[in-house]
């Protein structure tokens, strides 16, 4: 298999692994959270606000993982630095 | 017009105009864009400001945006909002602006570049020592790495980077990531669902924004904060004994 067919497998896939599993932790934990705070702003309704923008904070930490992820895969797809090395030494 | 293809990952690859080793791109151009459409609309806004009981709808706007910033600041600070509503509202207000344009047709919003997000990360990591200097003095600001203990230290210093580079990295994905889906979406499926995508991106926007300047008000207070609490502290064991 020569190397550029070889670098398009490889990227596609840990592309598409890297999004699935950086997607399934920070569901998990959003998750919990959401529900953790709905379940604070039932018992206390007052404090509604400040436990939301907490929640929103937390949510926004949580999903910064998956982001990382997301920007991995984005990059090995659209910017790969070897792909592009490899068809530069190659045409 | 649209001169951002799905090869680009950030806006900083589509260069406007060059003259030797000055080039101006996407990123730089939006960035100006957006600046002088912030400061001509305020400008114009604020000329003729009233205080009587009718007053222009732009006013009114205005006011009930920096009146909503005043009041988060002073819920997270628990301080008076007049020395950050600067920094944190002009944060808030450029990045939301710089996010909701970006339904303007053949806009890029330069946020979803890495250079702008980094740039504006910077500028927190900046001003959190500048804060806490400025409210605890040199030695008080940097007493606070070595709590609780001096074996801390390395990761007091690794957080405080590492927390900048997720506020960067977090915009720039979210901005960057609404843009490639509505882009790729266009390809597969044009026209629903791209502009149901596209609404969706202006609730992200939103939110990001206000996550970004909350995110800064937290950790400037984190810094400004500790030196009030004992005072705190103080007053009520004074008060008990």
């Amino acid at each position: 298999m020569d190397s550029i067919s070889l670098i398009g497998m490889a990227s596609i896939f840990t592309a598409g692994i890297t999004i699935a599993i950086g997607a399934v932790g920070p569901a998990l934990g959003e998750g919990r959270a959401v529900a953790q705070g709905l379940a604070s702003i039932a018992q206390q309704p007052d404090e509604a606000n400040s436990i939301t923008r907490t929640l929103f904070v937390g949510l926004a930490m949580i999903e910064s993982t998956a982001i990382y992820c997301f920007v991995i895969s984005m990059i090995l797809i659209f910017a790969n630095p070897f792909w592009d090395h490899v068809i530069k030494a190659g045409g | 017009m649209d001169f951002m293809t799905l090869k680009d990952i950030t806006p900083d690859q589509v260069v406007f105009w060059q003259w030797r080793w000055v080039s101006v791109n996407a990123t730089i151009f939006f960035t100006w864009g957006v600046m002088a459409l912030m400061v001509l609309g305020s400008w114009l806004i604020t000329r003729n400001l009233s205080s009587g009981p009718k007053i222009s709808r732009w006013q009114n706007l205005l006011e009930v945006l920096v009146d909503g910033i005043r009041n988060h600041i002073r819920d997270i600070s628990q301080e008076e909002p007049s020395s950050y509503i600067y920094f944190v509202g002009t944060l808030f207000l450029f990045i939301m602006v710089s996010n909701l344009l970006s339904f303007v047709p053949g806009y890029v919003a330069p946020t979803a570049s890495l250079s702008t997000t980094a740039a504006l990360a910077i500028c927190v990591f900046a001003a959190v020592p500048v804060y806490g200097i400025l409210s605890r003095g040199v030695l008080g600001y940097l007493e606070q790495y070595i709590k609780p203990t001096p074996l801390m230290l390395p990761f007091n210093v690794i957080g405080e980077l590492s927390r900048t580079l997720a506020l960067a990295v977090r915009l720039f994905g979210n901005i960057m990531s609404g843009m490639k889906i509505v882009a790729i979406l266009l390809a597969v499926t044009p026209l629903f669902f791209p502009i149901v995508m596209q609404a969706l991106g202006l609730l992200t926007g939103t939110i990001q924004a206000y996550i970004f300047a909350v995110l800064a008000m937290v950790y400037i207070a984190s810094a400004t904060r500790a030196h009030r609490e004992k005072e705190l502290e103080g007053k009520e064991k004074g008060e008990e004994s």
